[in-house]
C-alpha cells in the first residue's frame, strides 16, 4: 500500500512517506487501524484527519468502520491515504473533484502541500459531515396549507443571534363575513449574520401566525415576544410568507392541484409539468435524529453540585402526573437543501389564498401517507 | 401541530364540581382612602356618610363594617351628594350637571345600593349656551318631597322629588329685583345662586343667596319675598341659626356676617356683626361656614370655617378654624380640605344643636374632631385609613396571627395614640352581619418613609394597629422632632397640625422594600433601599439601647466595579430610646448600599438571609455574625453598579424613540393644512419623508434568547429556608436557597448547631447545589415540597404543635417559578419532575407566586394546594401542586396598571390585596370558602318604594311643556297584557304641587286582582313624565310605553 502521510511542519514541506501492508479479508477495526498509523509514524499523541483517493480520485475521509472498510475494499491494490494533521487540517481538500484532476501522486500532494504564502485567500473550512447539525428545517409541510410554513430554529445554546426582530400589523382574511382586516404579526427585520437570516426560511413582512403551536391570534405584541423568547432554545414558527412564489409544492400532481384549493382540472396539468421537473428524491436530507430532537424540546438546566463538574438534569422517566411532556415530532423532518436550485418552479403557488386554507386541510389528510413516504422537496 | 397545543384536560364533572368548590373569584373590598374625593354627605337619621370621587364612585359608610359603593355609569366627577335623610336615598350631582337618585335596597337580608333614576340638566361644561342652568347649589327639603336646583344663570327651580319633574314655579332674577331697592340694582346682575337654605322652623321659607351678596328669604307658597338682606361682598355660604332669628353668611374677603331676620323690616342693610377673624389684611375667602349652638355659657358658641386664612402668608395653608366663646383652634391640615359636616342633635324639641364631632374630608384623608371632649382630641378613624400617609413601597401579608402576638401588637399600637381619644366613632348607621372572622391577619405596608404600618386586615375595615418607624436608628438630614410642631402659646393664627398624611420623604434612602415576620417569635425584618436589613424583636418594655451594627461585603472582592449609587445610611451612635412595640437588634448592611431585593427570616435558626442587584448574604443575629456573602454579579453587567438614578441612562434611548414617534406624527398632522400654500413643498416633502421614516422604524420587538450577560442578570429575586434533603437522600438539615435575575439557584447546605450551642458554635454554610435554568428567566420563587408534595411549614410551626409535621419519609421536591415556568425538580438529585412553561403556551409572564391551600366550600376537611400566579396581563392563574395542573384563570387588574401588578400580595388562604390607586387596595378572594367582604343592613323607612318603577330616562324633561292637560291627554301604552294579575303593589308619588283633577294624598294600591288599563291610566297620571313605565308584578317586571305627544 502507498502511504501518504504527511507531516506539515514549518521546517519543511517534507512529507514523509510511508508504505506497509494489511490483509484485506482482516482489516480490523477503524481505532486499530488508527493506532496503526500513529505507530508507523511515531506520533502517538497527534490527532489526525485521515484521507483515502478513492477509484473517481476523490479525497475521502476515514474516520470510522464503514469508511475504512470501504475504503478497504476499493484498494485496487494500493490504497493511498492522507493523513493531516487536525487542528492544521485542510478540509476544502475532502469532496468530489479534489483530486480527479490530479490523479497522480505529485498532485495530490501539490494539493495538500500548497504553502501557506501562495494561498490567495483562506480557503473556507467546512466541517465533516458528520459534524454538521440542523439549525433550520422547514417541518410538518403534510400538514399545513402550501401558503403557510412552518420554520424551526435550533439555538442549541449556540452564539450565534437569532437574529430578528417582530411588529403590529394587520392582514386580510376571509371570513364568513367576508374579507376582514385583522391585527396580525410580522416579521421587521432580519439581522444580518443571525439565524433567521442565514437560513433564508424567513423574510421580512412575512406574516407570523403560530408560535410553537399556539396560534398567535389574538395576542399582542408584547405576547408573542415573551412566547418566541420562552421558545428560543427551540423555535418553531408557523409564518404565511410575504413573498408565496416560493413555496414547497408537493409531490404528486393530483395531491398539490387538491390542496392549491383550485378545481382541478383547470390546474392538474400545470401542476403535474412542474412537480415532473422540480421533484426528485435524492435533494432530501434526512440527517435530523430523533433523539437529538427529544433533548431540544427539553431543554436542559444545568446543575453543578457544590465543588464538582456540572451535569444536565435528565428527565426523571415516566414520573406520574407530568404535564408538559410532549410526544415526539413525526419522524418525517425534511431539511432544506442548499445545493438545489430548481427556481421558478411554483410560480402558481402564489395564486395560492387564504381562504383556501380549510379545504386544503381536508384534501391534505387524505394525502398525507403518499407524502410520508415520497418525502418532500423544498425549491428556493 | 397538536402536541405543542395546551393539553385542556379531561372534562371530568367530578373534578369540575371540585374546583367549583374550591374556586372562586370575586372582588370583594376596597380598603383604605378614597382616590381623588369630591363630596362628602351625612345623613342624620341614618347615621351614615357618603363620600364621592372624581371617578364618579358614591361610598357610603356607617358603623364599621357597614359599607356600600355605587359607580356612576359615567365617569364624571361626583360635585356634590345629599341624603334624603331617613330613606336610604341618595342624591348625587355629577359634573355633567346630571342629577341621580340611589337607593339603598335589601336582597336576602343585607343591603346594597343601586342607582334608581337620572335627570339631566342642558346644562353641560364648557358650553357657553348652556351654563344658565348649570346647577350651582341644591337644597333638600325636610319634608323630602322637593328639590330647590341653585343655577349659574341665578334662577332656581323646583323638583319634585323622587321623580324629578320640574315644577313650574322657577324663580328668577327679575322677580327678586322687583322687591330689591332701586340703588341695590344698578344694572348688576345678582350673580349664580351660591346658597339655598331652608328656614330651620318654617318649611315654607327658604333663604336663597346670589354671588353678589343678596340674600333672599322666599316664601315658597305665597312666592314673596318676605325680606331682603343687601349684602355687598361676595357671598360663599350661608348658615341658619337653630332658631331660624339669626343667619350667617360667609365672604370671599375672608369675613363672616350675622344677620337678624325681622319680619316687620323687609330689607335689611346692615348684618347684626361683622368680622374677619384674620384680618385686617387680605384674607382668602371662607368658603363654607357652620354655625352650632351649645348652651355652655353664650349663646352663639360654636363656629367653624374653613379658609379665611391671611392671604400673603399663609395662603397656601389648608385651614378649618373652629371658634368657642374664646377658644379659637385652627385646624391646619396637609391636604386640601373637600367638605365638612358636624353630628349633632336633630331633635327639633331641643334648644341646642349640641355638636359631639366634626367630620373633616380632606383631599387624602378623613379627620373626625371630638368636640365633646376639651381640647378637641382627634378619633382614630375605624375606616378609610390613610394608607398612603406616605408612598406604599412594599406589602406582606401574614394569616391566622397567633392571638398573642395580636395582642402585643394592639397594646404597642394603643400606647403610640396618646393624642387621640377613644370615644365612640360617631358615625355608626347600619349594623354588619358579615360572620365574624375566624382568623386574625396582618397586613403590613412599608413606606417611603422608613415606616411599616400594622393594619388588621381581619375583616372589612382594614385598621391601624400599629406603626413602626425606623428613621430613628439613623442619622438623617432632618430629624424631624414631633415638639417643634406644638405651637407657641403666642402664635396667631393658633395652628394646630391635625391628620397623617405626609408625602414627604426626609430621605429616600429610609424606603422599605421588603419585610418579613415570624408570628410564633415576633421577630421581624425590615430591609431598604439603601442596602439596610433591620432585625427587630417585640418588647413590651421600653428599651434604651446601642444598635449593633454589623456590614456585609457582597461584592467579595470582585476587581472592576465602582458603586455609583447613593451611599448607605449612618446609624446613630450612642444609645437610642424605643418605645415599647419593635424594637431593633442588630443593623446589617449591605456593601454596595444597594436596595434590598429579597429577604427571609428562619426564627428558629435565627438567621436572616438578604440579597440585593450583587449578591446575597446569610447572617447570624444571634452571633451577630455573618455565615456567607456571596456576589452573583455577572462580570459583564455593568448597570448593576449604577444605582438606582442612571436607571434614566437606559430608559433615554428609548424615550427619544417615543418622542421622534411623537414628533412626527405632529409633522404628518401637519401636512394637510399647509398644502394649499405653494411655497411648503419643501415642508411637504419633508413631512413625507418623516412620515416614510416613521413606517420604517415602528413599533417592534426583538426576538433572541436571553444571555447570560444580560444586564442586572446578578440581582437576587427570592431567597428561602428549608429544612430538607440536599446532599443524600437519607439525612436531611438546614438549606438555604436563592433565586437570581438571570435564572440562577444557588443551594447551601447549612449546619446548625442545636439550641444549647448557639452561643458556642458557628453556622456554617456549604455550596450544596447550583442550578442554572436553561431558559435564564428571573427566578421568582422557590418553594420546598414536602414527601406528600405539600409545602414545607413554617419555622415554629412544628416544634410548636401547630402543624401537622411534614413528610421526612417520601422524597422531598423543590418547586422553582421563574418568569416563564414553573418547575418541580426532585431532591436531592435536582432532577425535573413536573413542569410548566406559562410563557411559552400564553406569552405572559409571571410577576407574583404563591402557595396557597384552598379548602372547599361544601367540606372543611378538604383542602388542596395550589400555586397562585399573577401575570404581566394582570390575569391570575391557579395551578395544582406538585403536578402543575392549571386550574382555573380569572382576569383581575388591568395588563395597563402596573403599579397595581406589582403591589398585588397574595394570603395564605386564597385572598389578595392590590393597590387600585395609591391609597386603596382591592381586596379578591380566589377561593370559594374564604370571602371577606361587606355584608351590612340598614333599615330604611320608605314610604314611597322606587323599586317598581326602576331606572327611567328623564333627561328631556326640561324641554316638555308641563301643561297637566296635555299630560292627561296622551296616549297610553301598556305592554301587551290588558290584565295585570297579581298581588300590586303601586306607588304613588305624593305631589301637592300637582294642580290635576285625580291628585290625591298617597295612594297606595294594594290590591290583589285584576288591574285594569283604567287603573294603569290612574297610575300613569302620578309618573306623569315617564317615557317608559315599569310595572312590578310579582317578580315579573311589565314595561309599557307613554307616548309624550
Amino acid at each position: 500500500m502507498n502511504r501518504n502521510p504527511r507531516e506539515p511542519s514549518a521546517v519543511e514541506f517534507g512529507a514523509e512517506f510511508r508504505r506497509f501492508s494489511l490483509d484485506r479479508s482482516k482489516p480490523g477495526k477503524f481505532d486499530e487501524f488508527y493506532g496503526l498509523l500513529q505507530h508507523v509514524h511515531r506520533i502517538p499523541n497527534v490527532d489526525l484527519l485521515v484521507g483515502y483517493a478513492d477509484v473517481h480520485g476523490d479525497l475521502l475521509p476515514i474516520n470510522n468502520d464503514g469508511n475504512y472498510h470501504k475504503a478497504i475494499t476499493t484498494a485496487a491494490p494500493l490504497l493511498r491515504l492522507f493523513l493531516q494533521r487536525k487542528e492544521e487540517a485542510d478540509y476544502s481538500a475532502f469532496g468530489t473533484e479534489s483530486l480527479t484532476r490530479k490523479k497522480t501522486p505529485a498532485a495530490l500532494a501539490a494539493v495538500l502541500l500548497r504553502p501557506d504564502g501562495n494561498r490567495k485567500k483562506p480557503p473556507i473550512i467546512i466541517s465533516l459531515p458528520q459534524d454538521f447539525r440542523p439549525v433550520s428545517s422547514i417541518i410538518d409541510v403534510d400538514i399545513l396549507p402550501e401558503t403557510h410554513r412552518r420554520v424551526r430554529l435550533y439555538k442549541h445554546g449556540q452564539e450565534k443571534p437569532l437574529g430578528f426582530y417582530i411588529r403590529d400589523g394587520s392582514s386580510v382574511r376571509v371570513t364568513p363575513q367576508g374579507l376582514e382586516k385583522v391585527p396580525g404579526i410580522f416579521i421587521s427585520r432580519l439581522v444580518p449574520g443571525g439565524l433567521a437570516e442565514s437560513t433564508g426560511l424567513l423574510a421580512v413582512n412575512d406574516e407570523v401566525l403560530e408560535v410553537n403551536g399556539i396560534e398567535v391570534a389574538g395576542k399582542s405584541l408584547d405576547q408573542v415576544t415573551d412566547m418566541m423568547i420562552a421558545n428560543s432554545h427551540n423555535l418553531i414558527i408557523t409564518v404565511k410568507p410575504a413573498n408565496q412564489r416560493n413555496n414547497i409544492v408537493r409531490r404528486g400532481g393530483r395531491d398539490a392541484s387538491g390542496s392549491s384549493g383550485r378545481s382541478s382540472d383547470s390546474g392538474t396539468s400545470f401542476y403535474m409539468a412542474s412537480n415532473a421537473i422540480a421533484m426528485t428524491p435524492s435533494h432530501i436530507i434526512q440527517n435530523f435524529r430523533p433523539e437529538e430532537e427529544e433533548d431540544s424540546e427539553d431543554e436542559e438546566d444545568l446543575v453543578i453540585e457544590g465543588g464538582g463538574a456540572a451535569i444536565p438534569i435528565g428527565h426523571v422517566a415516566a414520573s406520574a402526573g407530568v404535564t408538559c411532556s410532549m410526544p415526539s415530532l413525526p419522524r418525517y423532518e425534511p431539511h432544506l437543501n442548499l445545493r438545489t436550485s430548481n427556481g421558478g418552479m411554483a410560480a402558481s403557488a402564489s395564486m395560492d389564498t387564504v381562504s383556501h386554507k380549510d379545504q386544503d386541510m381536508e384534501v391534505q389528510a387524505v394525502a398525507r401517507r403518499s407524502l410520508e413516504e415520497d418525502g418532500t422537496v423544498i425549491t428556493l | 401541530m397538536m402536541k405543542f397545543r395546551f393539553r385542556r384536560q379531561g372534562n371530568d364533572p367530578q373534578r369540575e364540581r371540585i374546583k367549583q368548590e374550591l374556586f372562586a373569584f370575586n372582588k370583594t373590598v376596597e380598603h383604605g382612602f378614597p382616590n381623588q374625593p369630591s363630596a362628602l354627605a351625612y345623613d342624620p337619621q341614618l347615621q351614615l356618610m357618603a363620600i364621592g370621587t372624581k371617578s364618579g364612585a358614591i361610598k357610603v359608610y356607617g358603623a364599621p363594617g357597614v359599607e356600600f359603593t355605587g359607580l356612576h355609569k359615567d365617569t364624571a366627577a361626583v360635585t356634590q351628594i345629599h341624603f334624603l335623610s331617613g330613606q336610604g336615598r341618595i342624591l348625587s350631582l355629577l359634573d355633567d350637571n346630571s342629577l341621580h337618585l340611589w337607593e339603598i335596597g335589601g336582597k336576602e337580608g343585607h343591603s346594597y345600593l343601586e342607582e334608581v333614576r337620572s335627570f339631566s340638566l342642558p346644562g353641560r361644561p364648557g358650553i357657553e349656551s348652556t351654563s344658565a342652568t348649570r346647577v350651582t347649589v341644591l337644597l333638600l327639603k325636610l319634608n323630602l318631597d322637593l328639590l330647590c336646583v341653585g343655577t349659574e344663570g341665578g334662577g332656581v327651580h323646583f323638583l319634585q322629588l323622587p321623580t324629578f319633574s320640574l315644577l313650574d314655579r322657577s324663580l328668577f332674577h327679575d322677580e327678586v329685583m322687583q322687591s330689591a331697592p332701586e340703588e341695590y340694582k344698578c344694572g348688576k346682575s345678582l350673580g349664580p345662586v351660591e346658597a339655598l337654605q331652608e328656614h330651620p322652623q318654617q318649611a315654607e321659607k327658604i333663604l336663597i343667596g346670589y354671588s353678589r351678596g343678596l340674600v333672599v328669604l322666599w316664601d315658597l307658597n305665597t312666592r314673596h319675598v318676605d325680606n331682603l338682606f343687601l349684602g355687598k361682598q361676595q357671598l360663599e355660604s350661608l348658615v341658619w341659626e337653630r332658631s331660624g332669628n339669626t343667619f350667617v353668611s360667609s365672604h370671599s374677603d375672608g369675613g363672616y356676617l350675622v344677620w337678624t331676620v325681622n319680619s316687620s323690616t323687609p330689607c335689611t342693610h346692615q348684618p347684626t356683626t361683622s368680622t374677619i377673624p384674620y384680618g385686617p389684611f387680605p384674607c382668602k375667602a371662607v368658603n363654607k361656614i357652620l354655625w352650632r349652638t351649645t348652651e355652655t355659657g353664650c349663646v352663639n358658641a360654636a363656629q367653624r370655617t374653613v379658609g379665611g386664612m391671611p392671604r400673603a402668608s399663609y395662603g397656601d395653608r389648608h385651614c378649618l378654624t373652629i371658634l368657642q366663646d374664646s377658644t379659637h383652634v385652627t385646624l391646619d391640615f396637609t391636604s386640601r380640605v373637600i367638605d365638612f359636616f358636624t353630628v349633632h342633635c336633630i331633635d327639633q324639641e331641643k334648644e341646642y344643636d349640641d355638636p359631639t364631632s366634626l367630620v373633616v374630608l380632606l383631599e387624602e384623608e378623613l379627620v373626625v374632631i371630638d368636640l365633646a371632649t376639651p381640647g378637641w382630641p382627634t378619633i382614630p378613624s375605624p375606616y378609610l385609613a390613610p394608607l398612603h400617609s406616605s408612598a406604599i413601597t412594599c406589602s406582606y401579608h401574614i394569616s391566622n396571627v397567633p392571638s398573642k402576638l395580636w395582642e402585643r401588637i394592639i397594646t404597642a399600637g394603643q400606647s403610640q395614640s396618646a393624642n387621640q381619644t377613644h370615644g365612640d366613632w360617631p358615625i355608626c348607621g347600619g349594623r354588619s352581619v358579615a360572620p365574624e372572622s375566624k382568623q386574625k391577619e396582618l397586613l403590613l405596608t412599608g413606606h417611603e418613609d422608613g415606616t411599616v404600618r400594622f393594619w388588621d386586615a381581619s375583616g372589612v375595615s382594614l385598621q391601624p394597629l400599629y406603626k413602626l418607624s425606623t428613621a430613628n436608628i439613623f442619622q438623617t438630614d432632618c430629624d424631624h422632632n414631633d415638639s417643634l410642631t406644638q405651637a407657641g402659646e403666642e402664635e396667631w393664627p393658633p395652628f394646630r397640625k391635625v391628620g397623617c398624611f405626609d408625602p414627604y420623604s426626609d430621605d429616600p434612602r429610609l424606603g422599605i422594600q421588603k419585610i418579613c415576620l415570624c408570628k410564633y417569635s415576633g421577630k421581624l425584618v425590615v430591609a431598604g433601599t439603601a442596602g439596610q436589613v433591620i432585625v427587630m424583636y417585640l418588647s413590651d418594655e421600653k428599651s434604651d439601647h446601642m444598635i449593633d451594627v454589623a456590614t456585609v461585603d457582597l461584592l467579595q472582592d470582585r476587581e472592576g466595579f465602582t458603586w455609583k449609587g447613593h451611599d448607605r445610611l449612618p446609624p446613630k451612635t450612642g444609645s437610642v430610646v424605643f418605645a415599647p412595640g419593635f424594637q431593633p437588634v442588630v443593623l446589617v448592611q449591605c456593601i454596595p448600599p444597594a436596595a434590598v431585593t429579597a429577604v427571609t427570616l428562619h426564627a428558629e435558626w435565627n438567621l436572616i438571609a438578604f440579597g440585593t442587584s450583587h449578591g446575597f448574604g446569610l447572617f447570624d443575629y444571634h452571633r451577630r455574625a455573618p455565615v456567607l456573602a456571596r456576589c452573583t454579579l455577572h462580570p459583564n453587567d455593568s448597570l448593576a453598579m449604577e444605582g438606582p438614578l442612571s436607571r434614566v441612562k437606559s430608559l433615554k434611548k428609548s424615550l427619544r424613540q417615543s418622542f421622534r414617534r411623537i414628533r412626527k406624527s405632529r409633522v404628518s398632522g401637519k401636512k394637510r393644512a399647509v398644502i394649499s400654500n405653494p411655497t411648503s413643498k419643501v415642508q411637504e416633502a419633508n413631512a413625507q419623508l418623516a412620515e416614510q421614516d416613521a413606517e420604517m422604524a415602528p413599533v417592534q420587538r426583538r426576538i433572541e434568547a436571553r444571555s447570560a450577560d444580560d444586564s442586572l442578570s446578578g440581582v437576587v429575586r427570592c431567597l428561602c429556608f428549608a429544612d430538607t434533603f440536599l446532599r443524600d437522600g437519607t439525612h436531611h438539615g438546614p438549606t438555604m436557597w436563592a433565586g437570581t435575575n438571570s435564572g440562577s439557584v444557588y443551594a447551601y447546605a447549612l449546619e446548625v448547631p442545636s439550641q444549647e450551642k448557639f452561643s458556642e458554635q458557628s453556622v456554617e454554610a456549604v455550596l450544596g447545589k447550583e442550578i442554572q435554568l436553561m431558559h435564564r428567566a428571573p427566578v421568582v420563587s422557590i418553594a420546598v415540597l414536602d414527601g406528600r408534595g405539600n409545602p414545607l411549614p413554617e419555622p415554629y410551626e412544628v416544634s410548636r404543635d401547630l402543624a401537622k409535621a411534614p413528610d421526612m419519609q417520601g422524597s422531598h421536591s423543590v418547586l422553582i417559578a421563574s418568569e416563564e415556568q414553573f418547575k418541580v425538580f426532585m431532591l436531592p438529585k435536582v432532577s425535573a419532575k413536573t413542569k410548566f412553561k406559562l410563557t411559552a403556551h400564553e406569552g405572559c409572564r409571571v410577576r407574583k407566586v404563591a402557595l396557597v391551600t384552598f379548602t372547599s366550600v361544601s367540606s372543611e376537611e378538604y383542602c388542596e394546594n395550589g400555586l397562585v400566579c399573577l401575570t404581566n396581563l394582570g390575569d391570575i392563574h391557579v395551578f395544582s401542586v406538585p403536578a402543575l395542573r392549571p386550574q382555573v384563570r380569572y382576569d383581575c387588574i388591568r395588563k395597563e396598571d402596573i403599579s397595581g401588578i406589582a403591589s398585588c400580595v397574595f394570603t395564605k388562604t386564597g385572598q389578595g390585596f392590590y393597590l387600585i390607586s395609591p391609597s386603596e387596595y382591592e381586596r379578591f378572594s380566589l377561593s370559594a370558602r374564604v370571602i371577606t367582604e361587606p355584608l351590612c343592613q340598614v333599615d330604611v323607612d320608605r314610604l314611597h318604594d322606587l323599586t317598581v318603577l326602576r331606572y327611567s330616562k328623564l333627561s328631556h324633561c326640561l324641554h316638555l311643556q308641563f301643561e297637566h292637560n296635555e299630560v292627561f291627554s296622551c296616549v297610553i301604552k301598556i305592554c301587551s297584557s290588558k290584565y295585570l294579575q297579581a298581588r300590586m303593589k303601586l306607588p304613588v308619588l305624593s305631589s301637592p304641587f300637582l294642580e290635576s283633577p285625580n291628585s290625591s294624598a298617597d295612594l297606595t294600591l294594594d290590591t290583589t286582582g285584576e288591574l285594569t288599563v283604567e287603573d294603569v291610566k290612574d297610575f300613569l297620571v302620578y309618573v306623569l313624565h315617564l317615557d317608559t313605565l315599569y310595572v312590578s308584578c310579582g317578580r315579573a317586571v311589565y314595561e309599557g310605553a307613554v307616548n309624550d305627544s
